[in-house]
């Protein structure tokens, strides 16, 4: 401990150069951090899927429309044990710059299929006994301020009704994400109201969600459903959730390799800088390290000294980057417009440990060329060296 | 001595000294070169797809789709309503002929060539008009596709990032069979990513019946899309949207522009931040080395301004070195780098090529500029006030 304190001292004798450092490695682990969340919340489905869920659509591409008739012949394969259907709507409220995650389902059916959102039993119950009912997630109520019993009218550029003019929805629950910063901006309402009251398209659903009995034979579950279905007018494409989203992100290009790219830029970047300065630092104590030696000080010793000193402004900074991070991507996370685009923002845990990590390589790496430097210094020269 | 010569030979004499603190110069204007590669590689997706969806734009071409349609995935224009369009007042016509083009616009599954993985590849039917309201559309391999008949032609962009696109070659969607005659550009616009085949074998394959998503017609002149567009919204037989091309398209590429241009800019100005603080460093420890120096100048009578300029300029220099050097790598390293990505609003792909453009250069000169001059402007301050007895006793 007694070697800490000599660190610390070290580092405060130039006070602005430790806090010009110690900032440049603040801002750097910010970065980090910001791009972990972005990589998340590009390719983040992939972290969020449920490895028992298959989703089924139409094989030549996700919008053509499957018979509804598929959801009986599908419950009777083997080794599945649910299934429930979406449609894309592409509700508008008010203006067209504003598209809705809206989809009619069936309630029971999804509510069964997705644990991963909570609704009350009463607010179950009343959207059982009304066909016009729509449940809405917590951030969509939160965005436009809305609350049970309001009659919402929304458009669709893609499903007229049989009325002139608009859809109109009665709200009658508002939904939870059961984990933490799960997507909660869908608007789901009854595939009865909108089987009947559209025009043309009656009888057919977007995709199929399947849920199976056991995850590790999802891929022959899925096989069997593609069988079942070849050949007929409309074939499926059957596939794990998380092939799912895999292969959406995959279109966004290589997310990935770039945020990597990137990240490995700003750290090149940083340590060059922070390397610079902690050589800079041991060339003007020469002497000083020499008087150490001079002392008793063994050469692991002064390699520690020297090393520990680069750790604690990586270390440091490194924390408070990850934190200000945190801050920030949680911040950002409650914007409306980031929320509609982005609904999965956060840190995923892991990379806030792998942060942590490299703060620790980062101080290694930057530390060790001065550090043996340090450590190899003859003492007789040193001693006499100036400045 | 007057003061501009002595800020002259002073500021000389600083930036002569460079060499003599190698290690920490180059580590700073590397700092910044990786800062500036990173600004001008991020914001060059960003402009290659700009590039990408809208330079074939024209004025003189007007789209027409069912009101409220955002895109012509969610549009949706009957036949009858179709040749209304096509007979509205406005529209160029040959031979009595409305030069105009019905057209269906759907999403295929076609496995990406980099990665294996499906993507959404736009399929478009067109009528025969389609390739003279453009005007740009050219066949470059193979011939045209035959009316009637299950036959593509692939956009090149198309062909170079997704697989099976050759000439010659036979693609099975669904229950149908497409042979690839031939490949065609547009003018590198937005064209070259789709695969396009007869309107007509597009609705019969897709159960669309007799009805198109968008009408494409060509203008006799750009001015007159205000006489197209007022007789078509009049019409009470029409419900449809009445837009140019060029807005169409940059409408198309907003979301996606917008997006990678705010990310881009956030995460590079978050680095020059981190550069400028390496900055400020590396011209404090340079201010520090030479402080004997600087103190025996104004000792002979040298003035405070032209230390700071010379402290400065030293600064400016480096991070100018950086910047040049950051900006060449990477319109080397990016610059026509070809890729694909997804547009938010179509759900469809664009294959597109990244563009350093010139003013993407100069802004990141322009930044690299900033970083030199803020970085270096407290350091030339404690220069400048450096008192000259103690400093001049220093070792």
């Amino acid at each position: 401990m007694k070697f800490l304190y000599l660190v610390w001292c070290n580092l405060k004798r130039k006070k602005l150069r430790t806090t010009l450092t110690l900032l440049s490695i603040v801002v750097a682990f910010v970065l980090f951090a910001l791009l972990a969340a972005l990589k998340l919340a590009l390719v983040g489905g992939v972290e969020l899927a449920d490895a028992n869920r298959l989703l089924v659509m139409h094989r030549v591409s996700f919008l053509q429309l499957l018979p509804q008739s598929y959801l009986a012949r599908m419950a009777k394969i083997p080794g599945v044990a649910a299934v429930s259907h979406q449609t894309w709507f592409g509700g508008i409220y008010q203006d067209s710059k504003n598209p809705l995650a809206t989809f009619p389902v069936d309630p029971e059916l999804y509510l069964a299929m997705t644990p991963e959102i909570s609704l009350p039993e009463d607010q179950k119950q009343a959207w059982l006994k009304t066909r016009t009912g729509a449940i809405i997630g917590r951030s969509l109520a939160d965005r436009y301020k809305w609350k049970i019993g309001d009659r919402v009218p929304l458009k669709s550029p893609i499903w007229q009704n049989n009325s002139v003019g608009a859809w109109e929805f009665d709200i009658v629950g508002i939904y939870d994400g059961t984990k933490k910063n799960a997507d909660t901006t869908g608007f789901l309402f009854r595939y009865d109201y909108f089987d009947e009251a559209r025009l043309g398209g009656t009888g057919q659903v977007g995709w199929y969600q399947v849920r199976v009995d056991d995850p590790k034979r999802a891929t022959q579950v899925a096989a069997a459903i593609d069988e079942e279905f070849a050949n007929s007018p409309a074939e499926t494409k059957a596939q794990t959730e998380g092939a799912m989203f895999q292969g959406f992100a995959s279109q966004l290009g290589n997310i990935a390799k770039i945020v990597t790219s990137i990240l490995a830029a700003v750290f090149f970047t940083i340590l060059l800088v922070a390397g610079n300065t902690m050589a800079q630092s041991v060339r003007e104590r020469t002497q000083e390290l020499g008087v150490l030696k001079a002392i008793g000080f063994s050469n692991e010793l002064v390699l520690g000294v020297v090393l520990g000193e680069s750790l604690v402004i990586t270390v440091l900074g490194g924390l408070i980057g990850l934190s200000l991070g945190w801050l920030m991507v949680t911040g950002i996370g409650q914007v409306g417009a980031i929320k509609q685009y982005l609904p999965i923002f956060f840190i995923p845990t892991r990379d806030l440990f792998i942060g942590a990590g490299l703060t620790v390589v980062l101080g290694f790496v930057t530390g060790i060329l001065p550090a043996i430097q340090a450590m190899r210094l003859q003492l007789a020269e040193a001693l006499r060296r100036e400045g | 001595m007057n003061w501009l010569s002595q800020i002259i030979s002073v500021t000389w004499f600083g930036i002569s000294t460079i060499p003599q603190r190698k290690g920490s110069a180059a580590a700073a204007a590397i700092g910044i070169a990786g800062v500036v590669a990173v600004f001008v590689g991020v914001l060059s997706i960003a402009q290659g797809f700009r590039r990408a969806v809208t330079s074939s734009g024209r004025d003189d071409i007007a789209v027409v789709m069912r009101e409220g349609a955002n895109n012509e995935m969610s549009s949706g224009v009957s036949r009858e309503e179709a040749r209304l369009i096509k007979d509205a007042p406005g529209v160029t016509r040959e031979n009595g002929v409305p030069v105009a083009s019905a057209e269906l616009f759907v999403i295929i599954d076609v496995p990406k060539r980099s990665t294996g993985t499906d993507a959404n590849v736009p399929f478009r039917g067109v009528e025969p008009g389609a390739s003279a309201v453009r005007g740009d559309v050219k066949i470059v391999e193979g011939r045209m596709f035959e009316r009637g008949r299950n036959e593509v032609i692939a956009g090149v962009s198309a062909a170079r990032e997704f697989a099976g696109l050759e000439v010659g070659n036979t693609l099975k969607f669904g229950k149908t069979e497409w042979q690839v005659v031939g490949l065609f550009s547009a003018g590198g616009g937005m064209g070259e990513s789709e695969l396009w085949t007869d309107t007509t074998v597009l609705q019969a394959a897709y159960q669309r019946g007799d009805s198109f998503q968008s009408v494409y017609a060509r203008l006799e002149t750009p001015g007159k899309f205000q006489e197209f567009k007022d007789s078509l919204t009049s019409n009470p037989q029409l419900k449809v949207k009445v837009v140019r091309q060029t807005e169409f398209y940059s409408e198309q590429a907003s979301l996606t522009t917008d997006f990678i241009t705010s990310i881009g800019t956030v995460i590079a100005l978050m680095m020059a931040l981190g550069a400028l603080l390496g900055a400020i460093n590396t011209m404090y420890n340079a201010v520090g080395s030479r402080s004997r120096e600087i103190a025996t100048l104004r000792a002979l009578g040298f003035g405070a301004a032209p230390v700071v300029c010379s402290v400065l300029m030293e600064s400016l220099v480096l991070a100018l070195a950086g910047g040049v050097i950051g900006a060449l790598g990477a319109y080397l390293a990016f610059n026509g780098y070809s890729a694909a990505t997804m547009n938010f609003q179509t759900f469809s792909q664009i294959a597109f090529a990244f563009a350093v453009t010139p003013q993407l250069l100069l802004n990141a000169i322009i930044l690299s500029a900033m970083i030199g001059l803020f970085g270096g402007l407290f350091p030339a301050i404690r220069a400048a006030r450096l008192p000259i007895a103690t400093a001049l006793r220093e070792p």
